[in-house]
């Protein structure tokens, strides 16, 4: 906890008087400098600094990409494929960068979002920190839908159809609802300028998000491997310490995301992405980017009336929210005592089930919903639900958790591996 | 047992996927080599002027490609005389002039390739209702990519003999469904090549494959060269931040 202030070393007169009357200097020296981080983080720690920063990059590539995008339903696709990637300076590679950014995003925030669920950051008093994440990952689903629309190739203008249509299933607004969001009777032009002026706006919402994020992470300071709170002296001052493994961890992500962007610059894309929009020409499969698609899975897994009250496809749409929104619920759900699975050998087990249904459910939700996929579908998204439903707060009231240390210096009671920490 | 679980679950995936899947997204294309693939991979210059020609004196006549300037054709080698000149050979409508008349001009190296049709309701009635797609992008376009492309072009076979036949379609077994409008384009020694390669139906189906690969993706070579020295450069910056991490953390120890 962040309670008194230390003021930083100025050498300058000029930034001692400027941080008098503004103290941000104070502010920006004991968050990012001198901010107590536990001893013992290990490199799934790295995941949200990352996230952090693609998020810049992100801002910054998608900034300059629109100083050459026109978005016009007749346009926007020439614009990218052959405004931007041929005719613009180093085009391609701004292009590339926010398109395949895009997946990096996701990918870093699931790892982090895991990394929570395995060392119960979530648990109290960090509960908010975690629901303000939920709501970070709920706006950049909405982000990234809307900025997947923008090029308008083919997919793009099938997803949008999908994903728009899916309001329909709401009883008795749904129609009006949807005609509304499209302005007018079909995804068009207009779907597609609306879809860009939010798509401009909401990453700086996220960024206002991410703020609150970090506030309150502060306010508690990190959770750690352990999970157990720790004191004063096994905490360290974020740099050197913090930033150096932070830039150390950046420089081994940028071999991946550098390794797609100049590698495998399409592997992310669909082909189908390259044929312009065609309301006349229905992709044979119509599948979203590779992050939505455990979600996908689960919206296609309800074939069936529910109660005989709620049609399947309204079914589908609430349980795809539901999945979203269970997140959000989850620090209550878990009713375990102690935080880190490493003392919790039972939802240890768990844990990695969860990854496998999860990795199940997208590997699902990128086939037709026919066959053996379909019930893969719905095995995932009964087992889904019944992790965060049943299995955890039940596990937290039966499973008997492993004696944990109560210091990180302490060697009495040092569980063999949290020696990781000296 | 383990072992045996995995197996079995394997077993039961592969079993899942539907059959009927092969006939609807048509035969699996040809795994074949190109010198572009890899992370040194570069296009060879003396296959895209060649598939540049297949495409000017075949593929022309029915497809257009709005990305290509004549200027790009830089990139595939050529000197601005030569592209200069090639650009002469086609007509472009320009204007309005002074007198609000639209004219005819001989094109520049600015100038787009020329479509072979004025709108696609001509590129339809002139081609059984059948649209030519624009080939700018077509290699990307595609599930399979240039190898999608090459076994289409030199994939036309008789259909078996339980297969309908579709008036106006040739049998591919590479074309999804099986049956395309696009009559087989390429036939032995239709062209001459200016490099006296002999132009055989796979030279020439490879030769444009290329071609097309390089028109989807012109900044293929400046991507990976930069792309390497990028890798090298944060390679080595990956290296200096691990040492100055373990010394930094070392004073904790």
């Amino acid at each position: 906890m962040s309670t008194e202030l230390q003021q930083p070393p100025f050498k300058s007169g000029v930034l001692r008087w400027i941080d008098e009357r503004l103290p941000v200097l104070t502010w920006a020296y004991n968050e990012l400098v001198v901010y107590p981080a536990p001893k013992n983080l290990n490199y799934w720690w790295n995941f949200g600094s990352l996230a952090g920063i693609i998020l810049v990059v992100q801002i910054v590539t998608g900034v300059i990409l629109v100083m050459s995008y026109t978005p016009h339903a007749d346009l926007a696709f020439d614009s990218v494929e052959g405004y931007i990637m041929r005719d613009v300076n180093w085009g391609w590679l701004i292009r590339y960068l926010h398109a395949n950014g895009a997946s990096m995003f996701f990918a870093l925030v699931y790892i982090h979002m895991f990394r929570g669920l395995y060392y119960g950051s979530y648990k109290k008093p960090r509960e908010l920190l975690w629901i303000l994440g939920v709501i970070i990952l709920l706006l950049m689903m909405a982000t990234a839908f809307m900025g997947y629309v923008l090029p308008w190739g083919n997919m793009s203008y099938w997803a949008a159809t999908v994903i728009t249509n899916l309001f329909s299933a709401i009883p008795l607004v749904g129609e009006p609802l949807v005609t509304w969001l499209w302005g007018g009777f079909t995804v068009a032009n207009p779907t597609l300028q609306r879809f860009f002026s939010l798509h401009y706006l909401l990453p700086f919402v996220i960024f206002a998000v991410v703020f609150l994020h970090i506030l309150a992470l502060h306010q508690f300071g990190s959770n750690n491997p352990l999970g157990i709170d720790l004191s004063k002296k096994d905490k360290i001052p974020f740099h050197p310490y913090y930033t150096v493994k932070d830039v150390f961890g950046l420089c081994v992500f940028l071999l991946v995301y550098g390794y797609f962007v100049f590698y495998a610059p399409t592997a992310f894309i669909s082909p189908t992405n390259f044929i312009p929009a065609d309301p006349l020409q229905t992709p044979t499969h119509i599948v979203p980017e590779w992050y939505f698609l455990p979600f996908y899975a689960i919206l296609r897994a309800i074939t069936f009336d529910f109660l005989w009250i709620v049609p399947a496809k309204l079914g589908g749409v609430i349980a795809m929210f539901a999945a979203i929104g269970v997140l959000f619920f989850v620090p209550w759900l878990d009713t375990s005592k102690v935080r880190s699975a490493r003392f919790r050998p039972i939802y240890k087990w768990f844990f990695w089930l969860l990854v496998i249904d999860v990795l199940v459910l997208g590997w699902a939700g990128a086939n037709p919903p026919e066959g053996w996929y379909l019930v893969a579908a719905q095995l995932g998204t009964l087992y889904y639900f019944a992790h965060f439903l049943v299995i955890m707060p039940v596990l937290g009231k039966i499973e008997r958790p492993l004696p944990l240390p109560t210091s990180l210096s302490d060697p009495v009671l040092r569980g063999t591996r949290s020696q990781t920490a000296n | 047992m383990r072992k045996m679980l995995i197996a079995s679950l394997v077993a039961a995936v592969l079993a899942g996927s539907p059959g009927g899947l092969f006939a609807a997204e048509g035969k699996h294309p040809e795994d074949r080599d190109w010198p572009q693939e890899g992370i040194f991979g570069t296009f060879d210059k003396a296959a895209l002027q060649r598939g540049f020609q297949v495409y000017k004196e075949v593929c022309a006549a029915c497809h257009s490609v709005r990305y290509l300037r004549f200027r790009d054709l830089l990139g595939i080698g050529l000197d601005e005389e030569t592209i200069k000149a090639v650009a002469g050979e086609y007509t472009v409508i320009d204007g309005p002039d002074d007198s609000g008349e639209m004219f005819e001009r001989p094109a520049k190296p600015f100038d787009v390739f020329p479509s072979p049709f004025p709108n696609p309701q001509a590129a339809r009635a002139a081609n059984g209702g059948a649209l030519p797609v624009d080939l700018s992008l077509i290699v990307k376009a595609r599930e399979g990519g240039e190898d999608y492309l090459y076994s289409l072009l030199v994939g036309y076979t008789d259909p078996p003999a339980d297969e309908e036949g579709l008036p106006g379609a040739y049998y591919n077994p590479y074309f999804p469904g099986g049956w395309i409008a696009m009559p087989p384009p390429l036939s032995e020694d239709m062209i001459e090549y200016a490099d006296g390669t002999p132009a055989t139906v796979e030279q020439m189906a490879a030769d444009v494959t290329q071609f097309l690969s390089w028109l989807a993706e012109p900044e293929l070579e400046e991507r990976k060269r930069v792309g390497l020295k990028f890798m090298l450069f944060v390679l080595v910056m990956t290296g200096i931040f691990y040492a100055y991490k373990r010394k930094v953390w070392a004073r904790l120890h």
